[in-house]
């Protein structure tokens, strides 16, 4: 039996996570993400996990990755001070391919910002925030639902790809409530285990190495530092660093299209909206009330690795319009694989995109 | 037919417990769509705090409040915030012990503050006579429904308390002092 409940986006996220089998949650609090942490202190100890408020988020991080190693799914949520003082750690995570979910309730900023404030500026941080190439995988919810969907479905890409996975929401979804409908039951996507005879960091054919959980008899060096198949530091030989960040860039991007989630509403548009987060809201009130199919929308609930194939159904467009919470962190990105112009519509300051005004700009463009 | 309306007082009277027992009522009970959003701001901690609720049949896309036309005022601070602007085709239910402005909408007056300390010996519960006599006016919610979800939010204990509160101002609204 599917229940309703009327959540918070945030209970909504503590609960995907708890219902994806997280059992650890290492995290300080900060708004406006604090109602997961809060969520996940009443209710981890009672399903025998484990809470632990770290002295600051890049303790969190390093708390979280220990974790993951014996095994566990793990989880961390902050907003934008804390997630820049993350960085460092997220590419640990990232260089030992170490499982793991880190959520960003979004605020505004720089700095401290506007702590009770909605903002997507930390869309291009999350991918690139950390020194050195690598990738990521980010999703962006738009409903309480989705804040349920999707960091469930973090777990499972985390696990599948050993590859921090962000849920890069904001501070409206995170804290607005509405109607939500449980599902009866989540997919599970295990983490596969090292096999026999393999070495802890020898890839398989998709890319990505079988995993060496603590204490289950695997002998592994995990590090930080440019390391061979064996996990020992290896840091002068060129073609072993360059191998290896290879491979942790391709084991992502090979795999852009299987990581894809989005939607093509009328796809022979001339115009074409793109929105992920909360603008998805703003578009969804114009296309109803508007009834016709003279305005494209692409919605993504991937935003990194980035889903540019889905550009190419929208056949006819003349150009795009993406409206964000931010000065066009995506617009750039989109700039890189379309054609024909795109017009970045950013707003700053907390506020949502009304649809009065996504209309105008849309006609002052027609 | 989609509704928003919009709570104001001030920080501790419980406005935006109101928002989220309206909503929970709408989405559980009467089985509708609801969406519910607050001012985080530090006015929340003494100034004037507020809270939307918006209800629908259908799906909500757009979740903030654009066009409110049901308010519910309990501070004057929040009356000429958030209230004063109501447009004529609204409808506002006030907190008569504690506003002293009246808008140029439909408004119904409530003596909450005053019948809560009085009457119910317990100034605290004056949020739930005015959902009381929201729902006695505009009928957004089902009488049940908004009596199961106000039992599902309020402390263990004063259920009691809580429903003699929401009963008084249904009478209170019944017992009418609309001004057109």
């Amino acid at each position: 039996m599917t229940k309703t409940e009327f959540w918070q986006g945030n209970t909504a996220c503590a609960e995907g996570a708890l219902a994806a089998g997280c059992t650890f949650f290492g995290g300080y609090p900060i708004t406006p993400s604090t109602e997961v942490a809060e969520h996940m202190a009443v209710k981890l100890p009672k399903k025998k996990g484990v809470f632990v408020q770290m002295e600051d988020e890049i303790a969190s991080m390093a708390a979280i990755i220990g974790a993951s190693w014996t095994g566990a799914r793990v989880m961390t949520a902050t907003s934008g001070p804390g997630f820049s003082l993350m960085m460092e750690n997220i590419g640990f995570a990232a260089m030992t391919e170490t499982p793991c979910v880190i959520v960003n309730i979004q605020r505004g900023g720089p700095s401290t910002g506007q702590p009770t404030m909605a903002a997507q500026g930390d869309m291009l941080q999350c991918r690139f925030g950390s020194h050195g190439d690598y990738s990521v995988i980010a999703l962006c919810p738009a409903s309480v639902q989705e804040m349920y969907e999707l960091t469930a479905r973090a777990f499972n890409l985390a696990d599948q790809y050993r590859v921090p996975v962000f849920l890069m929401a904001d501070e409206i979804i995170g804290h607005m409530r509405e109607r939500i409908t449980i599902p009866e039951k989540i997919d599970h996507l295990s983490r596969r285990e090292l096999a026999a005879g393999k070495l802890p960091f020898q890839a398989d054919t998709d890319l990505i190495p079988g995993f060496a959980t603590f204490g289950k008899g695997h002998g592994v060096h995990v590090t930080g530092l440019t390391h061979d198949e064996r996990g020992y530091p290896c840091t002068t030989n060129p073609g072993v660093h360059a191998a290896l960040v290879q491979r942790l860039v391709n084991k992502i991007e090979n795999a852009r299209n299987a990581i894809a989630d989005y939607d093509v509403i009328n796809p022979d548009a001339r115009q074409v909206v793109i929105a992920y987060g909360a603008p998805v809201r703003t578009v969804q009130q114009v296309l109803h009330d508007r009834k016709g199919t003279d305005i494209g929308f692409l919605r993504l609930r991937t935003v990194w690795p980035f889903p540019e194939d889905a550009l190419k159904k929208f056949n006819n467009a003349r150009m795009f319009f993406i409206p964000e919470l931010n000065m066009g962190q995506i617009a750039r990105e989109i700039e890189r694989h379309v054609k024909v112009p795109v017009i970045s519509l950013p707003k700053l300051g907390g506020d949502l995109h009304t649809p009065a005004e996504l209309i105008k700009d849309l006609e002052a463009h027609k | 037919m989609r509704h928003e309306v919009r709570f104001s007082g001030f920080g501790g009277q419980g406005i935006i417990l109101s928002a989220v027992i309206l909503g929970r009522a709408a989405v559980i009970y009467d089985t509708k769509f609801a969406v519910q959003t607050q001012v985080y701001g530090p006015e929340a901690r003494g100034g004037a705090s507020m809270s939307a609720v918006i209800i629908d049949d259908e799906p909500i896309l757009y979740p903030k409040v654009t066009n409110p036309d049901i308010f519910v005022i309990m501070s004057q601070e929040g009356f000429e915030k958030y209230g004063a602007n109501a447009p004529e085709s609204a409808v506002m239910v006030l907190d008569s012990s504690l506003v002293q402005s009246r808008p140029k909408c439909t408004c119904y007056e409530i003596p909450a503050t005053q019948e809560a300390k009085q009457t119910l010996g317990r100034d605290i519960v004056a949020n739930i006579v005015m959902l009381g006599a929201l729902v006695a006016t505009t009928h957004i919610v089902t009488e049940m429904a908004l009596e199961k979800a106000i039992l599902d939010s309020v402390p263990k204990g004063t259920e009691a308390l809580n429903t003699k509160a929401m009963k008084k101002g249904i009478e209170l609204a019944a017992a009418g002092s609309k001004k057109a």
